[in-house]
């Protein structure tokens, strides 16, 4: 029986593992250092915040492997020797596999900083963070103030459950505002106003220098950058992005870039190993998307592709049209087609930006100027349905009929109040003066 | 605290969840009020009654207010769940257990020692904690409060005061407040005020609330209720005749439309203490796939119970010889089992291909209650049913589903069991709502896409121990039984992927393997089988 090997049990080899039992019976094990069981990252913010357990962020309970005779190894690999397809453990034993899956996911990024590898630095992105962070702010007698350095997704996430404990944060952002390489300005200054009024110190336009340490080798305090303003801080949370996390492969000979390189099947250069997830980078990125996408969708899709392909029905990672979504304090967004900020947009791409006079509500909606086509949304503060936005962009339909059926793609709870005429009047008005 | 039961990763319990100085002093004002009640319950004899229970109910109510305010309208509108699994109270913790066992002795003594509580018998006096709620029964009513009266003042006074504590915590979500409103509405009106207005008016009727339907209001078909309304000229008789319409005709129209929770999580009392004082403990609901087992098991076999034991009731006090009235034991019998017949067939001809195994079970069930009826119409004697005296079925029922499992398990166990245990595990009105819910409305829980991140933030405030994210991370719609519709797991969801509506049967259930957002062709190839 075929042994189908998966280093990392996060949501692309745990989606993998689920569907090649579906379609065979393969030998499958997962292996993984970090925890016994799959749970959901992205929850890991609630479990300090006290919102939930950390076995609640577990979507699977524990019978569930076993049921489906997939078997959980718990071992840090050290070394893949791709000839004799052997894995190496820290721990000393060995596993042999037929086909290995690497879906190791990402590592909190670091860019050299003096003091980066002090007590009470760390990322957010392992439950071993969560358990670092317990221990160095467990309340705000023992964390007087926590420093964040990043502003993406993981910062203000980071920065939201520091808060829920009511200790303060200073968040310090490179960029002028919020986000802005990826959110549309208008979106951007609108949670910049959101997180200051959660009385989180936000400093735009501004770099970490250096972080200090006291006797004991525990951050005492940052200094900045443009200021060489000291700041006193028992926790610097470095949250400027993740790296692929592959360490461990880079003597086997399997081709790596940022992450580990694949081709559109998932293939890397050595037959039988394939990756999936954040530490997969594609030689070439796929339409608009990034090389690597560190996204909890793209390593889902790749895994229910690659198991395909493991499974005898040989099949291209061709996802479709691109969505995301996150949450900014109280302020939910999520994003359907592509909509630019800074970064990267092309010249023919327009806006049209509608917000709401309580300043926690807005869309972006973008639009090719030439052809009127439309391109994606943005929206925070009112959910939309998928289903409807992953039409229209199928449909190629143009901005006028979108702006006029919005009212179909809304999925705010019964009873909210309504914007669609609104923004449709603000849309019509600009056409007007424009 | 214990820490055996507290898994949360915290090491310090954190003290920034401190509550205010202003919540302290509410804290305290409930508390006095509540020792108030406690001195009466010790038989303290209060000079001015009505005075003393206007502070005690007053300082409760105020306490809860002012509490509540300052722990939601000091921050901006949003969830508001920081620490729950970190509160001793909504945790299992020590205060939780207290509270627990406050309430669940409290309900012993309601149920069955009412005289603790000061109840006179026998055209004595009222005393001590009741004693303190007669002139407040007097205004009503005019007449001496009964434990029942006590139990009643209190419950609604729950409802209200920690029903505005709800809906400040959900300032931000319309649904939540209108159906907030809407319980507390329903009980102060329904519950509470007119049948206390009813027997001003005609005190020879049964005490009844309208909104309680047959079976949750499993006496409304006993002989003395019957007997109650028919001996009251029209008004009793439209009165019954609005109780057989509410389960036979209202309720499946409603249920249909906008299932179960028109009544669930909008209309009934003991829904809405659970949404209102109970909305502390719905993350304490076992999601297990074992506790779903067991919930089957139980609510169907009281379901089985309430109907067979109803029937029995009905058909104790119905005569032989239809020339006295039509409706003879005979009769009544044939009309229920045609009745139920008629449900079964229509389920088992349209909705065979959904029920998959579970069809066996309910073909078990449906069974069981023919073969039950058809016994007892054969072994029955005039005062004999299943060789027990009939009114000993109707007393244990009385007793074990009424009494001990809607009340004493039910309630006092919300901090040990979550908020609607006897709603998920009990209840045969949830039951039969619950089935039609499955096979027959527009209702569901929509899922948006591939939105889903698998966080369980749905999961974990299911009162209902639904595990919503099973299916939310599949893409698939949530079509369950159970589901009252509260609507947190919507509130909750950080990725706007729930959304509760009406929309047509067509595709109502949508399993899926592969979500929306990757390649369409896998889509069909997996999704299509």
């Amino acid at each position: 029986m075929e042994h189908i090997v998966i280093i990392g049990n996060g949501i692309s080899g745990v989606t993998l593992a689920r569907h090649i039992r579906k379609l065979s019976d393969k030998k499958i094990t997962i292996v993984s250092a970090e925890a016994d069981y799959f749970f959901s990252r992205t929850a890991l913010m609630y479990v300090y915040m006290g919102h939930m357990k950390f076995e609640h962020t577990q979507p699977y309970e524990n019978w569930f492997w076993k049921k489906n005779r997939i078997e959980l190894k718990k071992g840090y690999v050290k070394q893949v020797e791709t000839e004799t397809k052997t894995l190496h453990f820290a721990e000393g034993d060995t596993l042999q596999y037929d086909k290995l899956i690497i879906a190791t996911g990402s590592k909190p990024n670091k860019f050299g900083w003096p003091g980066q590898d002090l007590n009470g630095v760390m990322g957010m992105y392992h439950k071993q963070d969560l358990e670092t962070l317990e221990a160095h702010a467990p309340n705000n007698d023992v964390c007087k103030r926590a420093v964040i350095v990043g502003g993406g997704l993981i910062g203000i996430e980071l920065a939201e459950m520091l808060n829920s404990r009511s200790i303060p944060v200073t968040f310090l952002v490179r960029e002028d505002s919020f986000w802005n390489g990826v959110l549309p300005q208008g979106e951007s200054e609108m949670i910049n106003r959101h997180i200051k009024n959660h009385h989180i110190d936000l400093r735009l336009s501004t770099n970490l220098k250096a972080i200090n340490s006291d006797e004991n080798g525990n951050v005492k305090s940052v200094i900045i950058e443009e200021t060489g303003e000291e700041l006193e801080c028992n926790v610097v949370g470095l949250t400027a992005g993740v790296t692929p996390n592959i360490d461990f492969i880079k003597d086997s000979g399997i081709e790596i870039g940022r992450g580990v390189k694949v081709n559109r099947f998932l293939e890397t250069n050595i037959p039988d190993v394939y990756a999936i997830g954040d530490c997969a980078e594609q030689h070439e990125a796929i339409g608009n998307r990034r090389p690597i996408e560190a996204v909890w969708y793209t390593g889902r899709m790749m895994g229910e592709v690659l198991a395909q392909t493991i499974c005898g029905n040989k099949m291209e990672y061709k996802p479709g049209h691109w969505f995301n979504s996150a949450k900014f304090l109280d302020i939910e967004y999520q994003t359907y087609g592509w909509v630019f900020g800074k970064n990267g947009r092309p010249d023919y791409e327009q806006h049209f930006h509608w917000k709401h006079e309580d300043d926690t509500k807005c869309i972006t909606v973008a639009y090719d100027k030439n052809t009127n086509q439309f391109l994606g949304i943005n929206t925070f503060g009112i959910r939309m349905r998928h289903e409807v936005f992953d039409k229209w962009l199928t449909e190629k339909r143009d901005m006028d009929y979108v702006m006029n059926h919005l009212s179909e793609a809304n999925f705010e709870p019964e009873f909210y109040s309504r914007f669609e005429n609104e923004i449709l009047q603000a849309y019509t008005n600009q056409l007007q003066t424009a | 605290m214990s820490n055996k039961l507290n898994h949360s990763m915290s090491l310090a319990k954190p003290d920034a969840l401190d509550i205010s100085n202003k919540q302290k002093v509410a804290l305290s004002a409930g508390v006095i009020g509540l020792f108030i009640l406690a001195l009466a319950l010790f038989n303290t004899n209060f000079p001015n009654k009505a005075l003393f229970l206007t502070l005690s109910l007053g300082l409760i109510i105020g306490g809860i207010v002012v509490y509540s305010r300052e722990a939601y309208l000091s921050k901006l509108e949003g969830i508001k769940n920081d620490g729950v699994w970190f509160k001793s109270i909504s945790s299992r913790g020590v205060w939780g257990w207290i509270v627990g066992v406050i309430l669940t002795t409290f309900y012993i003594v309601l149920y069955f020692f009412p005289k603790y509580l000061g109840l006179g018998v026998d055209g004595a006096e009222n005393t001590g904690l009741i004693s303190l709620f007669d002139p407040l029964s007097h205004l009503l009513s005019g007449r001496n409060a009964s434990q029942w009266f006590v139990y009643g003042t209190l419950y609604t006074v729950a409802i209200l005061a920690f029903g505005y504590k709800f809906i400040l915590k959900y300032r931000h979500n319309r649904y939540q407040q209108l159906r907030t409103v809407s319980v507390m509405f329903f009980q102060l009106g329904f519950a509470f005020l007119i049948p206390e207005f009813m027997y001003v008016m005609n005190n020879d009727l049964p005490y009844y609330d309208l909104k309680s339907i047959w079976p949750l209001n499993y006496y409304i078909f006993d002989e003395w209720s019957v007997n109650g309304f028919l001996s009251n000229g029209n008004i009793g008789i439209a009165l019954l005749i609005f109780g057989i319409l509410s389960i036979f005709v209202f309720t499946p129209i409603l249920t249909y439309k906008y299932g179960k929770r028109w009544y669930c999580s909008w209309v009934c009392g003991c829904g809405g203490l659970a949404e209102t004082a109970g909305d502390s403990f719905r993350q304490l609901s076992s999601k297990k796939m074992s506790a779903w087992k067991l919930e089957r098991w139980l609510i169907h076999t009281v379901l089985v119970f309430s109907i067979v034991m109803t029937a029995a009731m009905v058909y104790s006090y119905l005569g032989y010889d239809k020339n006295d009235f039509w409706l003879t034991r005979g009769v009544f019998i044939s009309l229920v089992i045609g009745f139920l017949t008629i449900v079964f067939a229509a389920v088992m001809l349209f909705k065979r291909h959904e029920l998959g195994k579970d069809a066996k079970y309910g073909a078990i069930g449906f069974f069981i209650v023919i073969a039950l009826l058809l016994i007892m119409h054969y072994t029955g004697t005039t005062d004999h049913l299943f060789y027990i005296k009939a009114g000993a079925l109707r007393s244990a029922y009385g007793i074990y589903i009424g009494s001990i499992f809607s009340g004493v398990i039910g309630t006092g166990f919300y901090p040990i069991l979550g908020n609607r245990s006897w709603c998920r595990f009990g209840c045969p009105m949830a039951a039969i709502l619950g089935f039609q819910q499955r096979m027959f409305s527009k209702f569901r829980i929509t899922t948006n896409g591939g939105q889903c991140i698998s966080c369980g933030n749905c999961s974990n405030s299911c009162e209902m121990g639904i595990d919503v994210r099973h299916y939310a991370q599949k893409g698939e719609n949530i079509v369950r039984s159970s589901c009252v519709g509260c609507g947190i797991c919507s509130a909750v969801c950080p990725r706007g992927v729930l959304k509760l509506e009406n929309d047509t049967m067509k595709g109502r259930i949508n399993p899926t393997e592969i979500l929306l957002g990757n390649d369409v062709d896998l889509m069909d190839l997996v999704n299509q089988k």
